[in-house]
């Protein structure tokens, strides 16, 4: 019980002072959790991390409820989830209340106005530097072009576009794992 | 009814969005600008730049506000408990059945075949932004400040890997300086 109050203070902290979103909450969960708690071991906490990663939804949510889980159980990882998400909700909550009371005055819609552009190039930038890090080549170069096509030229809903690309790359895997098997097999 | 519109789009999103908030900003703005008009594409914009600007995850942040705005207060509780959904189940199951490397390198593959996709979703995002009602054309033509913001923006973001808080800070300084 101490436990997962403790954890629920812990990710609360975190999720209270981080800026920056899931990847910056991350090494401050690091720190807490391994380095002054020390209540998982370095490279297991990497190995759990490996593994949220690569899972949808909100990344902070799955490192919290993984985490939690391994420190505390089922009532660990509840406490670790509420701790993590408790501060956003508080505080959109209120600053939605404000912003929207107040986004009419001048004042405010001159600063969006400046604001408004700069949010779009901190969207575009991030999806540039991914399909850098992805090492795209003028094959696979078609995928990106494809999903921009569909969603923003043909107004197709995003969800579908998910949906084709898990299914074309379990597809792709299972037609490279034949592939390396028949090769085995044949040698 | 909005209640079960909210609770479908964002279990919907939980489950979908892979690769972080970003991935899952295209599928949001979707859902409630084109979608459900829930919000204008303005409202969109600023809500973004509130999301990022505050602690906590953004994701979150956005699910919080959209459900604010469409069903209030109880509405803003269940977008952000829909969102995490589908992550408790997921992560319930994993536990479960996942214990193995192997496993754990497949959904990481798996992962790595659509990065080239959600990075398409992301920079369509921010093309479907780029309209009249974001960008403010200051007389005719030529005398544009948004463009110079983007841009300047974008290079600062993309070269130099500039604090987007402080980018968000600093053009909202120039805007209420210019307009």
């Amino acid at each position: 019980m101490k436990n997962a109050f403790q954890l629920f203070t812990t990710f609360f902290k975190i999720g209270a002072f981080t800026l920056g979103g899931g990847y910056a909450m991350l090494s401050m969960v690091e720190k807490a959790v391994v380095d002054q708690k020390k209540w998982i071991a370095s490279d297991e906490f990497w190995d759990l991390i490996a593994i949220v990663q690569s899972l949808p939804g909100v990344f902070a949510v799955n490192t919290a409820l993984y985490v939690g889980h391994k420190i505390a159980g089922k009532r660990g990882a509840v406490a670790a989830m509420l701790g993590a998400i408790i501060p956003s909700i508080v505080i959109i909550l209120l600053l939605a209340t404000v912003f929207r009371e107040y986004r009419e005055l001048p004042v405010v819609e001159r600063i969006f106005k400046g604001i408004r552009p700069c949010v779009v190039a901190l969207i575009l930038a991030p999806s540039l530097r991914m399909i850098k890090s992805a090492k795209i080549t003028w094959k696979t170069a078609v995928i990106p072009i494809a999903a921009v096509v569909l969603i923003w030229w043909l107004r197709v809903s995003p969800a579908w576009v998910i949906l084709a690309a898990i299914v074309g790359s379990l597809v792709y895997a299972l037609v490279i794992e034949k592939k390396s098997k028949k090769k085995e097999v044949e040698s | 009814m909005i209640y079960l519109h909210l609770l479908w789009v964002f279990v919907k999103i939980g489950v979908l969005g892979f690769g972080g908030g970003y991935a899952m900003l295209s599928l949001i703005q979707h859902e409630v600008v084109d979608n459900y008009a829930w919000m204008t594409t303005t409202e969109f914009a600023d809500m973004v730049a509130i999301s990022q600007m505050t602690p906590g995850p953004i994701s979150i942040n956005m699910a919080t506000y959209v459900g604010y705005t469409a069903g209030g207060f109880w509405g803003s509780l269940l977008a952000s408990a829909a969102l995490c959904l589908p992550s408790i189940i997921m992560v319930y199951l994993v536990m479960r059945l996942m214990t193995s490397k192997k496993s754990g390198l497949f959904m990481g593959n798996l992962l790595k075949g659509l990065k080239p996709a959600i990075a398409g979703l992301i920079f369509a995002a921010g093309l479907s932004m780029m309209n009249t009602q974001n960008f403010v054309q200051i007389g005719k033509g030529e005398n544009n400040i948004s463009i110079v913001i983007c841009v300047l923006a974008f290079v600062a973001s993309y070269f130099f890997k500039a604090n987007p808080i402080i980018l968000i800070l600093l053009s909202g300084v120039v805007g209420f300086a210019v307009y």
